[in-house]
């Protein structure tokens, strides 16, 4: 359970996630806005409370791993990476820039702390399913995690891996749906509905929650919750809000590659600044 | 015959010593197990075989991952599908990934035979060889097949076999050693260079010497078991010493061995060229014999191209 502190430090760090985000993608004047601020509290929550990682040894060999398999949230996570000193943090600022290590999506070759390539939606949670097949072989019982999103879900792969998975009582891999709602060209009721999530995951025989996904009480029960499943892998959908953080961007179709100048990524950065003042009175 | 053996026991085999002596083998099936003859395996090794159903997407992906943890992954299916219906993923979550996956696409070409056109992989060569840094390959006897196994579960990268699953010629001696993107030459003469892959091919290019023999035209065959990367010394060797060169392929004259060949050539030493291969045609249903008359592959076929390619000398 997540005591009043833990819960203050969490949301303080998911600002300054939050912030440093907005800033390099402000640095670059372009970028995929929507789905990297729609998982910043589950990538905080991940990073600071649950997974053991070590930035001095990012590919030890029994370290809890993440395949963000929608690879364009990858700055989210580079933020995350730098500040827990994978990287150094001025990497920031080369973000998508030619020669960087840090490329839209992600890339386990180029960025320390990125344990799987990948961009082409749909592949991450199969790749997933074999890391955690390969620590099963070799005895390891570290958790494997992996976030997709709901428009990656419509990806025909998405649902060959939920077989798999489950046929193979993969308990050790906890997975989340990134459920903004919204994919490239609208609202998903719209261009293709993936929903029931929670009564698909379920009868594909996955052990599935659905919380808020900028609510890290509810969050950190359900990564309780599924790390205790003995023979099913876990599906935690998460209800969030693309673009969350950006006023003008939530919730907007428009917001999944977006324009985002210097300036205003200032802008929005000093309010989020102000605001976290706002929640400690 | 007791100089064949069946390539797919030899396969299954090789896979089974390979897996005994190095605990990072596994094997990843799509539900063809019983068709790529890889069963014995899974019986041996149960926890090190992931048969995944029928999705070979997903196969792949797996496989990518498993090889992250440090295990060898090796995943079959046949060629169309292992070439075809996966590309982007065994792009993308292997190749671009740099991991290490030995991807197998079994009954290439005419031998899909009976399962007809749907089944019938005449591009995958072609496919495989656009990714950058893929090693692709065709074993073309029991004793090659055996060998070049083994070369790619040291070669740390990926890899894409074409592997014949049924009965094949034992063309070597068993302690010959091999080398991937090194051809094998497997006769010697001056007229003419007939450089073949696969069981099919090297065999009927064989054939197809020794009939131009009788006729006093002396063919060197090689076996070019890799077709990436491709054995430029070989290739421009027998430019030198043969001056026209005939490529032989159970596979589209598109992108395959044949223009493995002629991008060498036309680099480095441009000589007359023919190319034995299907000529941007489909596949379709039929006996082995019908189709390999069917799509021009015969002995006969390459004699006669051979005659009328020295023409050109």
């Amino acid at each position: 359970m997540l005591s009043e502190q833990d819960l203050f430090l969490l949301k303080e760090k998911a600002n300054q996630i939050r912030i440093l985000t907005l800033e390099a993608i402000g640095y670059l004047g372009v970028g995929h806005v929507g789905g990297c601020m729609s998982l910043v509290e589950v990538l905080t929550l991940l990073y600071y409370r649950h997974m053991q990682v070590d930035p001095q040894d990012p590919r030890k060999r029994d370290r809890d791993q993440l395949v963000l398999s929608k690879g364009h949230a990858g700055p989210t996570l580079y933020s995350i990476l730098a500040d827990k000193g994978f990287f150094p943090g001025e990497w920031l600022h080369t973000l998508n820039k030619g020669g960087t290590r840090l490329p839209s999506h992600c890339d386990r070759n180029l960025t320390p702390g990125i344990d799987m390539t990948t961009g082409s939606l749909g592949q991450g949670l199969s790749a997933a399913i074999g890391i955690a097949l390969g620590n099963r072989l070799d005895g390891i019982n570290s958790t494997v995690y992996a976030i997709i999103g709901d428009g990656e879900s419509n990806e025909g792969q998405v649902w060959e891996a939920a077989q798999a998975a489950a046929q193979f009582k993969l308990n050790h891999l906890i997975v989340f749906t990134d459920s903004n709602r919204l994919q490239l060209d609208g609202f998903m009721n719209e261009v293709m509905n993936i929903e029931d999530l929670v009564a698909k995951w379920h009868s594909f025989g996955w052990f599935t929650q659905r919380v808020d996904g900028h609510d890290f009480k509810q969050m950190d029960e359900a990564v309780i919750l599924a790390k205790g499943q003995e023979a099913k892998p876990s599906m935690i959908i998460l209800d969030t809000i693309k673009g969350k953080g950006v006023a003008f961007a939530e919730n907007q179709p428009a917001n999944h590659n977006m324009k985002l100048d210097y300036a205003t990524a200032q802008q929005v950065i000093s309010m989020l600044q102000s605001g976290i003042g706002e929640e400690h009175e | 015959m007791s100089n064949q053996l069946e390539m797919r026991t030899v396969y299954n085999e090789t896979l089974i010593e390979l897996a005994e002596a190095d605990e990072r083998i596994v094997l990843l099936e799509a539900d063809l197990m019983r068709a790529t003859g890889t069963k014995p395996f899974s019986e041996r090794f149960p926890a090190r075989t992931v048969n995944v159903g029928v999705a070979e997407a997903n196969m792949v992906c797996i496989a990518a991952g498993f090889s992250t943890t440090g295990k060898i992954p090796f995943a079959n299916s046949f060629a169309t599908f292992a070439s075809r219906r996966v590309f982007d993923q065994f792009f993308i979550s292997a190749n671009y990934a740099r991991l290490n996956v030995k991807l197998v696409g079994s009954d290439p070409g005419i031998t899909a035979a009976l399962n007809g056109g749907t089944h019938m992989a005449f591009e995958d060569l072609g496919i495989m060889r656009t990714i950058p840094g893929l090693v692709v390959f065709e074993p073309s006897d029991p004793v090659s097949l055996r060998k070049l196994v083994q070369c790619t579960a040291e070669h740390q990268g990926c890899s894409y076999m074409r592997l014949h699953r049924g009965m094949a010629n034992i063309l070597y001696e068993q302690d010959e050693q091999f080398e991937l993107g090194k051809g094998k030459l497997l006769r010697t003469g001056k007229d003419i260079a007939l450089i073949a892959t696969g069981v099919v091919m090297v065999n009927e290019a064989l054939k197809a010497a020794e009939m131009l023999a009788k006729d006093g035209i002396f063919a060197s065959v090689v076996d070019m078991h890799t077709i990436k990367p491709i054995d430029r010394e070989l290739i421009v060797q027998l430019a030198e010493t043969c001056s026209v060169i005939v490529s032989c392929e159970n596979h589209q004259v598109i992108n395959g061995l044949g223009s493995a060949i002629a991008e060498v050539l036309v680099e480095t030493l441009p000589v007359p060229m023919a190319r034995i291969g299907v000529k941007d045609m489909f596949g379709e249903v039929g006996s082995f014999d019908y189709l390999i008359d069917r799509f021009e592959l015969t002995a006969a076929h390459i004699v006669s191209q051979s005659r009328q390619l020295l023409l050109r000398k």
